[in-house]
């Protein structure tokens, strides 16, 4: 157990010492830093100086030591475009965008599973068949066509939703949030729908064929044998074994759903991280780039690492032959 | 047949290549008795999909025919014709069948054209994503230790971040490397190499796995033995060998990266606004809906839509009708 958890921790610094490598590389060799901080008319001199301060006549391994140091402090410089601590403005930023992720997640959770349930238990019926329907056109359709149809429909002809923005917030301490306002609530409604459709297709159809599997098996049969009711099978045993890959991708979903925010969050002028980096994209503004990339490389190494561990503490399998395989999971 | 290519004959002037035109003929006679044919045929949804997509893929290709104006032709543009509704609306004009953008523009014309870069991103990005994820998945597999560890590994770390943040990532490197105008103008290469260098993972895996089941095979062994060249035999031997779900992969890929295309677009880091895709076409129609235009916006996206489940559903077909599991 011991020499898992160190051999999957390893290899998570090895991800995180890469993907500071490649923000590192963009942060130096991506046009001139200097050139970025400072006007036209700065001298040579004080340019040198800079240099000097900043530390860009070191060696670049010194130069990608101390990034990583400072990188793992928090510390992401200073914004090209914002002349602002690129630190500041995630901190600002990410409250909108985890309580967007976490609220999308939750719903594809508890609309995908019933979906999915439902669709396996009755596979001919009418209803289930228009589910699959749906979900085959949820994995089709652009995340930003759907955000484009929501706003049409409810913001523009029905006039019912905001179009933009989060609302009213709350501020609580350096948290603000928007989950407590009614404004704030009815903004989120149409950006969560759109950020939690795929993934809702997504959970639906995987516990849809897992059901199918579970269903199929002896202690099923046995179950049904042994004269249950069909709630109890269904619910009860097959429900309950198809629930751990199901919660297992779902964790491992969270990260992407941090990043696909990103096209949710410019269809509907979200002020969140991936609005930010877009921004930061369009104009180049490297460090800020960097600083994204980092952390959700953070969030997705961290998620697997999480998720890695608690297949190793629910998976007996996986502990027979010492652990050494069990981090390809 | 010796009728028919007699009559070839008579009408085009010169003896074509018989040789030829039998090996054609008996393709199509094999490719008409195989079992794909057989399972297209079975099968109306794919049918219908395999229709849709052929409509697009031609008017596409053959836009500057099929598009009743041409919106990049500023003399055809009239600012007189802006923001006129579809046809059938009380004040639509015949001439625009779906209505006219801000600058007078055709949006039946601009969605043809527009299809024809997204379609063109799209193959170019599949086809650069093939070519290094076949070439990896084969060195890989065949040579196998280090050079197979780092490879996968490689793969591992990129297999974890989603594919549009890498693709925004290579084009915000792209627009620092690059001064603006030159950018601008590779643009649409600069798109086609970060969607395909998002997209190679999934070819490379699934190559480098049927490549190490095809190298402890005899022919390989065989032609070892006489002494062939190792690319030689990963060329000629391996490749054809593990080309099937390759093509699978491929037309699945080809969806998705019409989607990525279109999504980078409509975010205003793909191509430049003077060859709009549909994706660009959606953004900048999106600006309208609020004015009530909403048909600038909604019909490149109905196409898009259509055309992205359409060649689903065909990726879905061809996955079912090559696996032998499911015959």
């Amino acid at each position: 157990m011991f020499a898992f958890i160190i051999r999957r921790l390893l290899q998570s610094v090895l991800v995180m010492l890469t993907v500071a490598l490649i923000a590192f590389a963009l942060f130096r060799f991506v046009g001139d830093p200097i050139n970025n901080l400072v006007g036209q008319d700065t001298t040579l001199q004080d340019r040198q100086k800079l240099r000097e301060t900043l530390g860009l006549n070191d060696s670049v391994v010194v130069q990608y030591w101390r990034y990583v140091v400072n990188t793992a402090k928090g510390d992401f410089g200073y914004s090209y475009m914002h002349r602002r601590p690129v630190k500041t403005m995630l901190l600002e930023r990410m409250p909108a965008t985890l309580e967007l992720s976490i609220i999308s997640i939750l719903l594809a959770l508890f609309i995908g599973v019933p979906m999915g349930v439902y669709t396996s238990l009755r596979r001919d019926g009418f209803l289930a068949k228009i589910f699959m329907s749906i979900s085959l056109i949820g994995i089709s359709l652009p995340t930003f066509l759907i955000g484009i149809m929501l706003i049409l429909l409810f913001g523009v002809i029905l006039r019912w939703l905001p179009t933009f923005g989060r609302g009213e917030v709350v501020a609580l301490g350096t948290w603000t949030t928007g989950l407590l306002t009614v404004s704030g609530l009815k903004a989120l409604i149409m950006p969560a729908i759109t950020l939690a459709l795929f993934q809702m297709t997504l959970i639906m159809r995987l516990v849809r064929s897992e059901m199918l599997e579970v269903l199929r098996t002896d202690y099923i049969k046995f179950a049904r044998a042994r004269g249950l009711s069909n709630r109890a099978v269904n619910f009860g045993h097959a429900l309950k074994n198809t629930l751990v890959p199901v919660i297992t991708i779902t964790g491992l979903q969270l990260g992407s759903v941090i990043a696909f925010a990103i096209i949710t969050e410019s269809v509907f002028q979200w002020p969140g991280m991936g609005r930010m980096f877009i921004e930061a994209v369009a104009d180049v503004d490297i460090p800020v780039m960097a600083a994204y990339l980092c952390l959700i490389a953070l969030f997705f190494v961290v998620i697997n690492l999480i998720v890695d561990l608690l297949y190793y503490a629910v998976d007996p399998r996986l502990r027979v032959d010492g652990g050494g395989s069990g981090g390809h999971g | 047949m010796a009728v028919e290519a007699a009559a070839m004959a008579e009408r085009g002037g010169e003896v074509p290549d018989l040789s030829l035109w039998r090996r054609t003929i008996d393709l199509l006679q094999r490719a008409r008795d195989s079992d794909i044919w057989y399972s297209f045929k079975r099968s109306p949804i794919t049918i219908v999909a395999a229709a849709v997509t052929a409509v697009i893929i031609l008017s596409a290709l053959f836009a500057s025919w099929v598009a009743p104006h041409n919106p990049f032709d500023l003399a055809t543009i009239d600012l007189m014709n802006a923001s006129i509704p579809p046809a059938w609306m009380a004040d639509g004009d015949t001439r625009f069948l779906l209505g006219t953008d801000d600058q007078g523009r055709g949006i039946l014309s601009t969605i043809i054209f527009g299809a024809r870069i997204s379609l063109g991103v799209g193959f170019a990005s599949v086809v650069f994503a093939l070519i290094v994820g076949v070439g990896l998945g084969l060195i890989s597999g065949y040579v196998g230790g280090t050079v197979d560890a780092v490879i996968m590994r490689i793969a591992d770390i990129q297999l974890s971040f989603p594919a549009i943040l890498l693709a925004l990532l290579v084009d915000g490197v792209a627009r620092g490397l690059l001064p603006r105008e030159t950018h601008d103008e590779l643009a649409i290469y600069v798109l086609v190499f970060s969607i395909g260098i998002s997209g190679w993972v999934q070819y490379a895996r699934t190559v480098r796995g049927s490549t190490l089941v095809e190298k402890n095979k005899e022919y390989v062994q065989a032609a070892r033995v006489i002494g062939r060249p190792a690319i030689l035999i990963i060329l000629r031997h391996v490749l054809p060998n593990v080309m099937g779900p390759v093509m699978v992969i491929a037309t699945i890929h080809l969806a998705l990266a019409i989607i990525t295309e279109a999504t980078l677009s409509f975010l205003g880091v793909g191509v430049s606004p003077t060859e709009p895709s549909l994706g660009t076409l959606i953004n900048v129609g999106q600006d309208y809906l609020f004015s009530g235009e909403w048909w600038i916006a909604l019909f490149p996206g109905a196409v898009l839509a259509i055309l992205v489940l359409a060649v689903n559903l065909l990726g879905d077909w061809l996955r079912d009708a090559l696996n032998p599991k499911l015959r």
